[in-house]
């Protein structure tokens, strides 16, 4: 059989945060075909009021993350042959994220909890001062390094357990990045980033299911960055009442 | 739902028990061989101010430590929040607390 | 009950496997504390209690007890190193790997000497 005539059929989630239904399509197989190219195909051959996100297409901006086959994914560098079970594929909106239209997640949740874990640069100088030279060797910057290269895309944040039971909690990406700001050289007041950290709705609710770091498209580790977080709360902890 | 204080009086409590849960695997493999009667139990454990400070200890752990996890699946099943966590923690805890003490005086004391 | 496709992978199911082996034990522990507080209040309820207690399907349950305690405490002791120890991760499956093989020789020394 050529791989012109082969088929996927897709089960595509259409409705709002009211409800909705799993909808199917056929859709041609091809070769190195990724989700998004088969999102793509649906709305423009065969529905175009199909709503979903996506920008850069190469796994740089983090819009285009979604749940296939029950798992989440980065949708532009994931492949059909990847991740097809038989010849099924099953794509819904980002988990734990409210829904604005049919693969369309609401990111604002995931935003917000990012701004509320310190995740915003907070300078220790001014622009009249000279620039602060960071060694590259130095081990807090080696450690910073390690998550810089989050994309915002929301996976982890869908992958997590602990987000699904507590509303609150603040999630993997968010206190990774507070993790990346606490081994931050430039960064000053590393007290207020614990502060903002170690409340309920903080990074002492993880539950190590480690399924932040086995989704990150980007091969980070939220997971170690959490556990970074918990044993310097946990320092500060003792140091305080001391 | 756990802030700083909770989060430290759970691993704390974990630390107070890792040996004693090795110590009270080791007395139940001791305990077990050749059957159990009140007696046997009571002769060993009666009047004795080590098995006293040890399973006193024990319980006080382990009503911290079961009132803080019950604590917590039970927000993330039911999301009970607020005062009514509260109380069903305290609830826990006291419960537990009250009934390990008395079990714990009923056989080591006179 | 299928697992959800995105947890099946060993952490997560190491914390589901805490998470029921400490929900059974505490709630074992009311029962386990009102039994021996029969020792003063009623010393024949609790003996006419271990006799049941001897039966083997009693004998299981118990196995199966003693088998929760082991696996929240090894998993705690997981927890505890993966939050407190600022190790590698190759410098935890050590400590693991010994401290499996240490239980490996102590438990068969204990199994002969009982």
């Amino acid at each position: 059989m050529s791989e012109n005539t082969k088929t996927l059929e897709v089960s595509v989630w259409r409705g709002t945060q009211e409800g909705g239904a799993f909808e199917t399509f056929s859709v041609p197989a091809q070769e190195s075909q990724t989700v998004l190219d088969v999102v793509s195909w649906i709305q423009q051959s065969a529905d175009p009021t199909l709503t979903y996100r996506y920008a850069c297409r190469v796994g740089m901006c983090g819009s285009c993350a979604m749940m296939v086959n029950g798992q989440p994914r980065w949708t532009c560098r994931t492949h059909v042959s990847r991740v097809l079970d038989g010849n099924r594929l099953e794509i819904a909106p980002l988990r734990n994220l409210p829904v604005i239209k049919d693969l369309a997640a609401d990111m604002d949740p995931f935003f917000d909890k990012w701004i509320k874990a310190g995740g915003v640069h907070r300078p220790s100088r001014t622009r009249h001062e000279p620039i602060q030279e960071v060694s590259p060797e130095e081990p807090g910057r080696v450690e910073a390094n390690k998550a810089i290269e989050c994309i915002n895309c929301s996976v982890c944040y869908a992958a997590c357990d602990t987000v699904a039971g507590n509303e609150d909690y603040l999630g993997p990406a968010a206190l990774q990045r507070a993790w990346t700001l606490y081994n931050d050289e430039k960064v000053q007041d590393r007290g207020a980033i614990l502060d903002a950290v170690s409340g309920s709705d903080g990074c002492l609710n993880c539950h190590t299911q480690g399924s932040c770091t086995r989704y990150c498209p980007n091969e980070l580790d939220p997971l170690s960055a959490i556990a970074g977080l918990k044993r310097a709360v946990a320092t500060s902890f003792f140091r305080r009442r001391a | 739902m756990l802030d700083l204080r909770l989060y430290m009086a759970q691993r704390l409590s974990a630390m107070v028990m890792a040996p004693l849960v090795l110590g009270h695997i080791a007395v139940m493999v001791y305990a077990i061989q050749g059957g159990l009667s009140t007696a046997e139990i009571l002769g060993r454990t009666q009047g004795s101010i080590p098995w006293l400070l040890f399973y006193g200890t024990f319980v006080l752990a382990v009503s911290v430590h079961a009132a803080i996890g019950l604590r917590v699946i039970v927000h993330e099943t039911t999301g009970l929040r607020g005062r009514g966590l509260r109380i069903f923690t305290w609830g826990t805890g006291i419960v537990l607390l009250m009934m390990g003490a008395r079990a714990v005086a009923a056989v080591t004391m006179l | 009950m299928k697992l959800k496709p995105h947890r099946t992978h060993p952490l997560w199911l190491a914390y589901m496997l805490h998470r029921v082996s400490g929900l059974g034990l505490a709630l074992f522990l009311p029962a386990h504390f009102y039994v021996l507080a029969m020792a003063v209040s009623r010393p024949g309820s609790l003996d006419y209690f271990l006799n049941f207690a001897a039966n083997p399907l009693v004998k299981v349950a118990e196995f199966g007890l003693v088998f929760l305690l082991a696996i929240h405490f090894f998993g705690g002791l997981r927890l505890l190193a993966l939050e407190f120890l600022p190790w590698s991760a190759r410098q935890k499956s050590l400590a693991a790997a010994s401290v499996a093989g240490a239980f490996l020789v102590s438990g068969t020394f204990l199994l002969r000497a009982v």
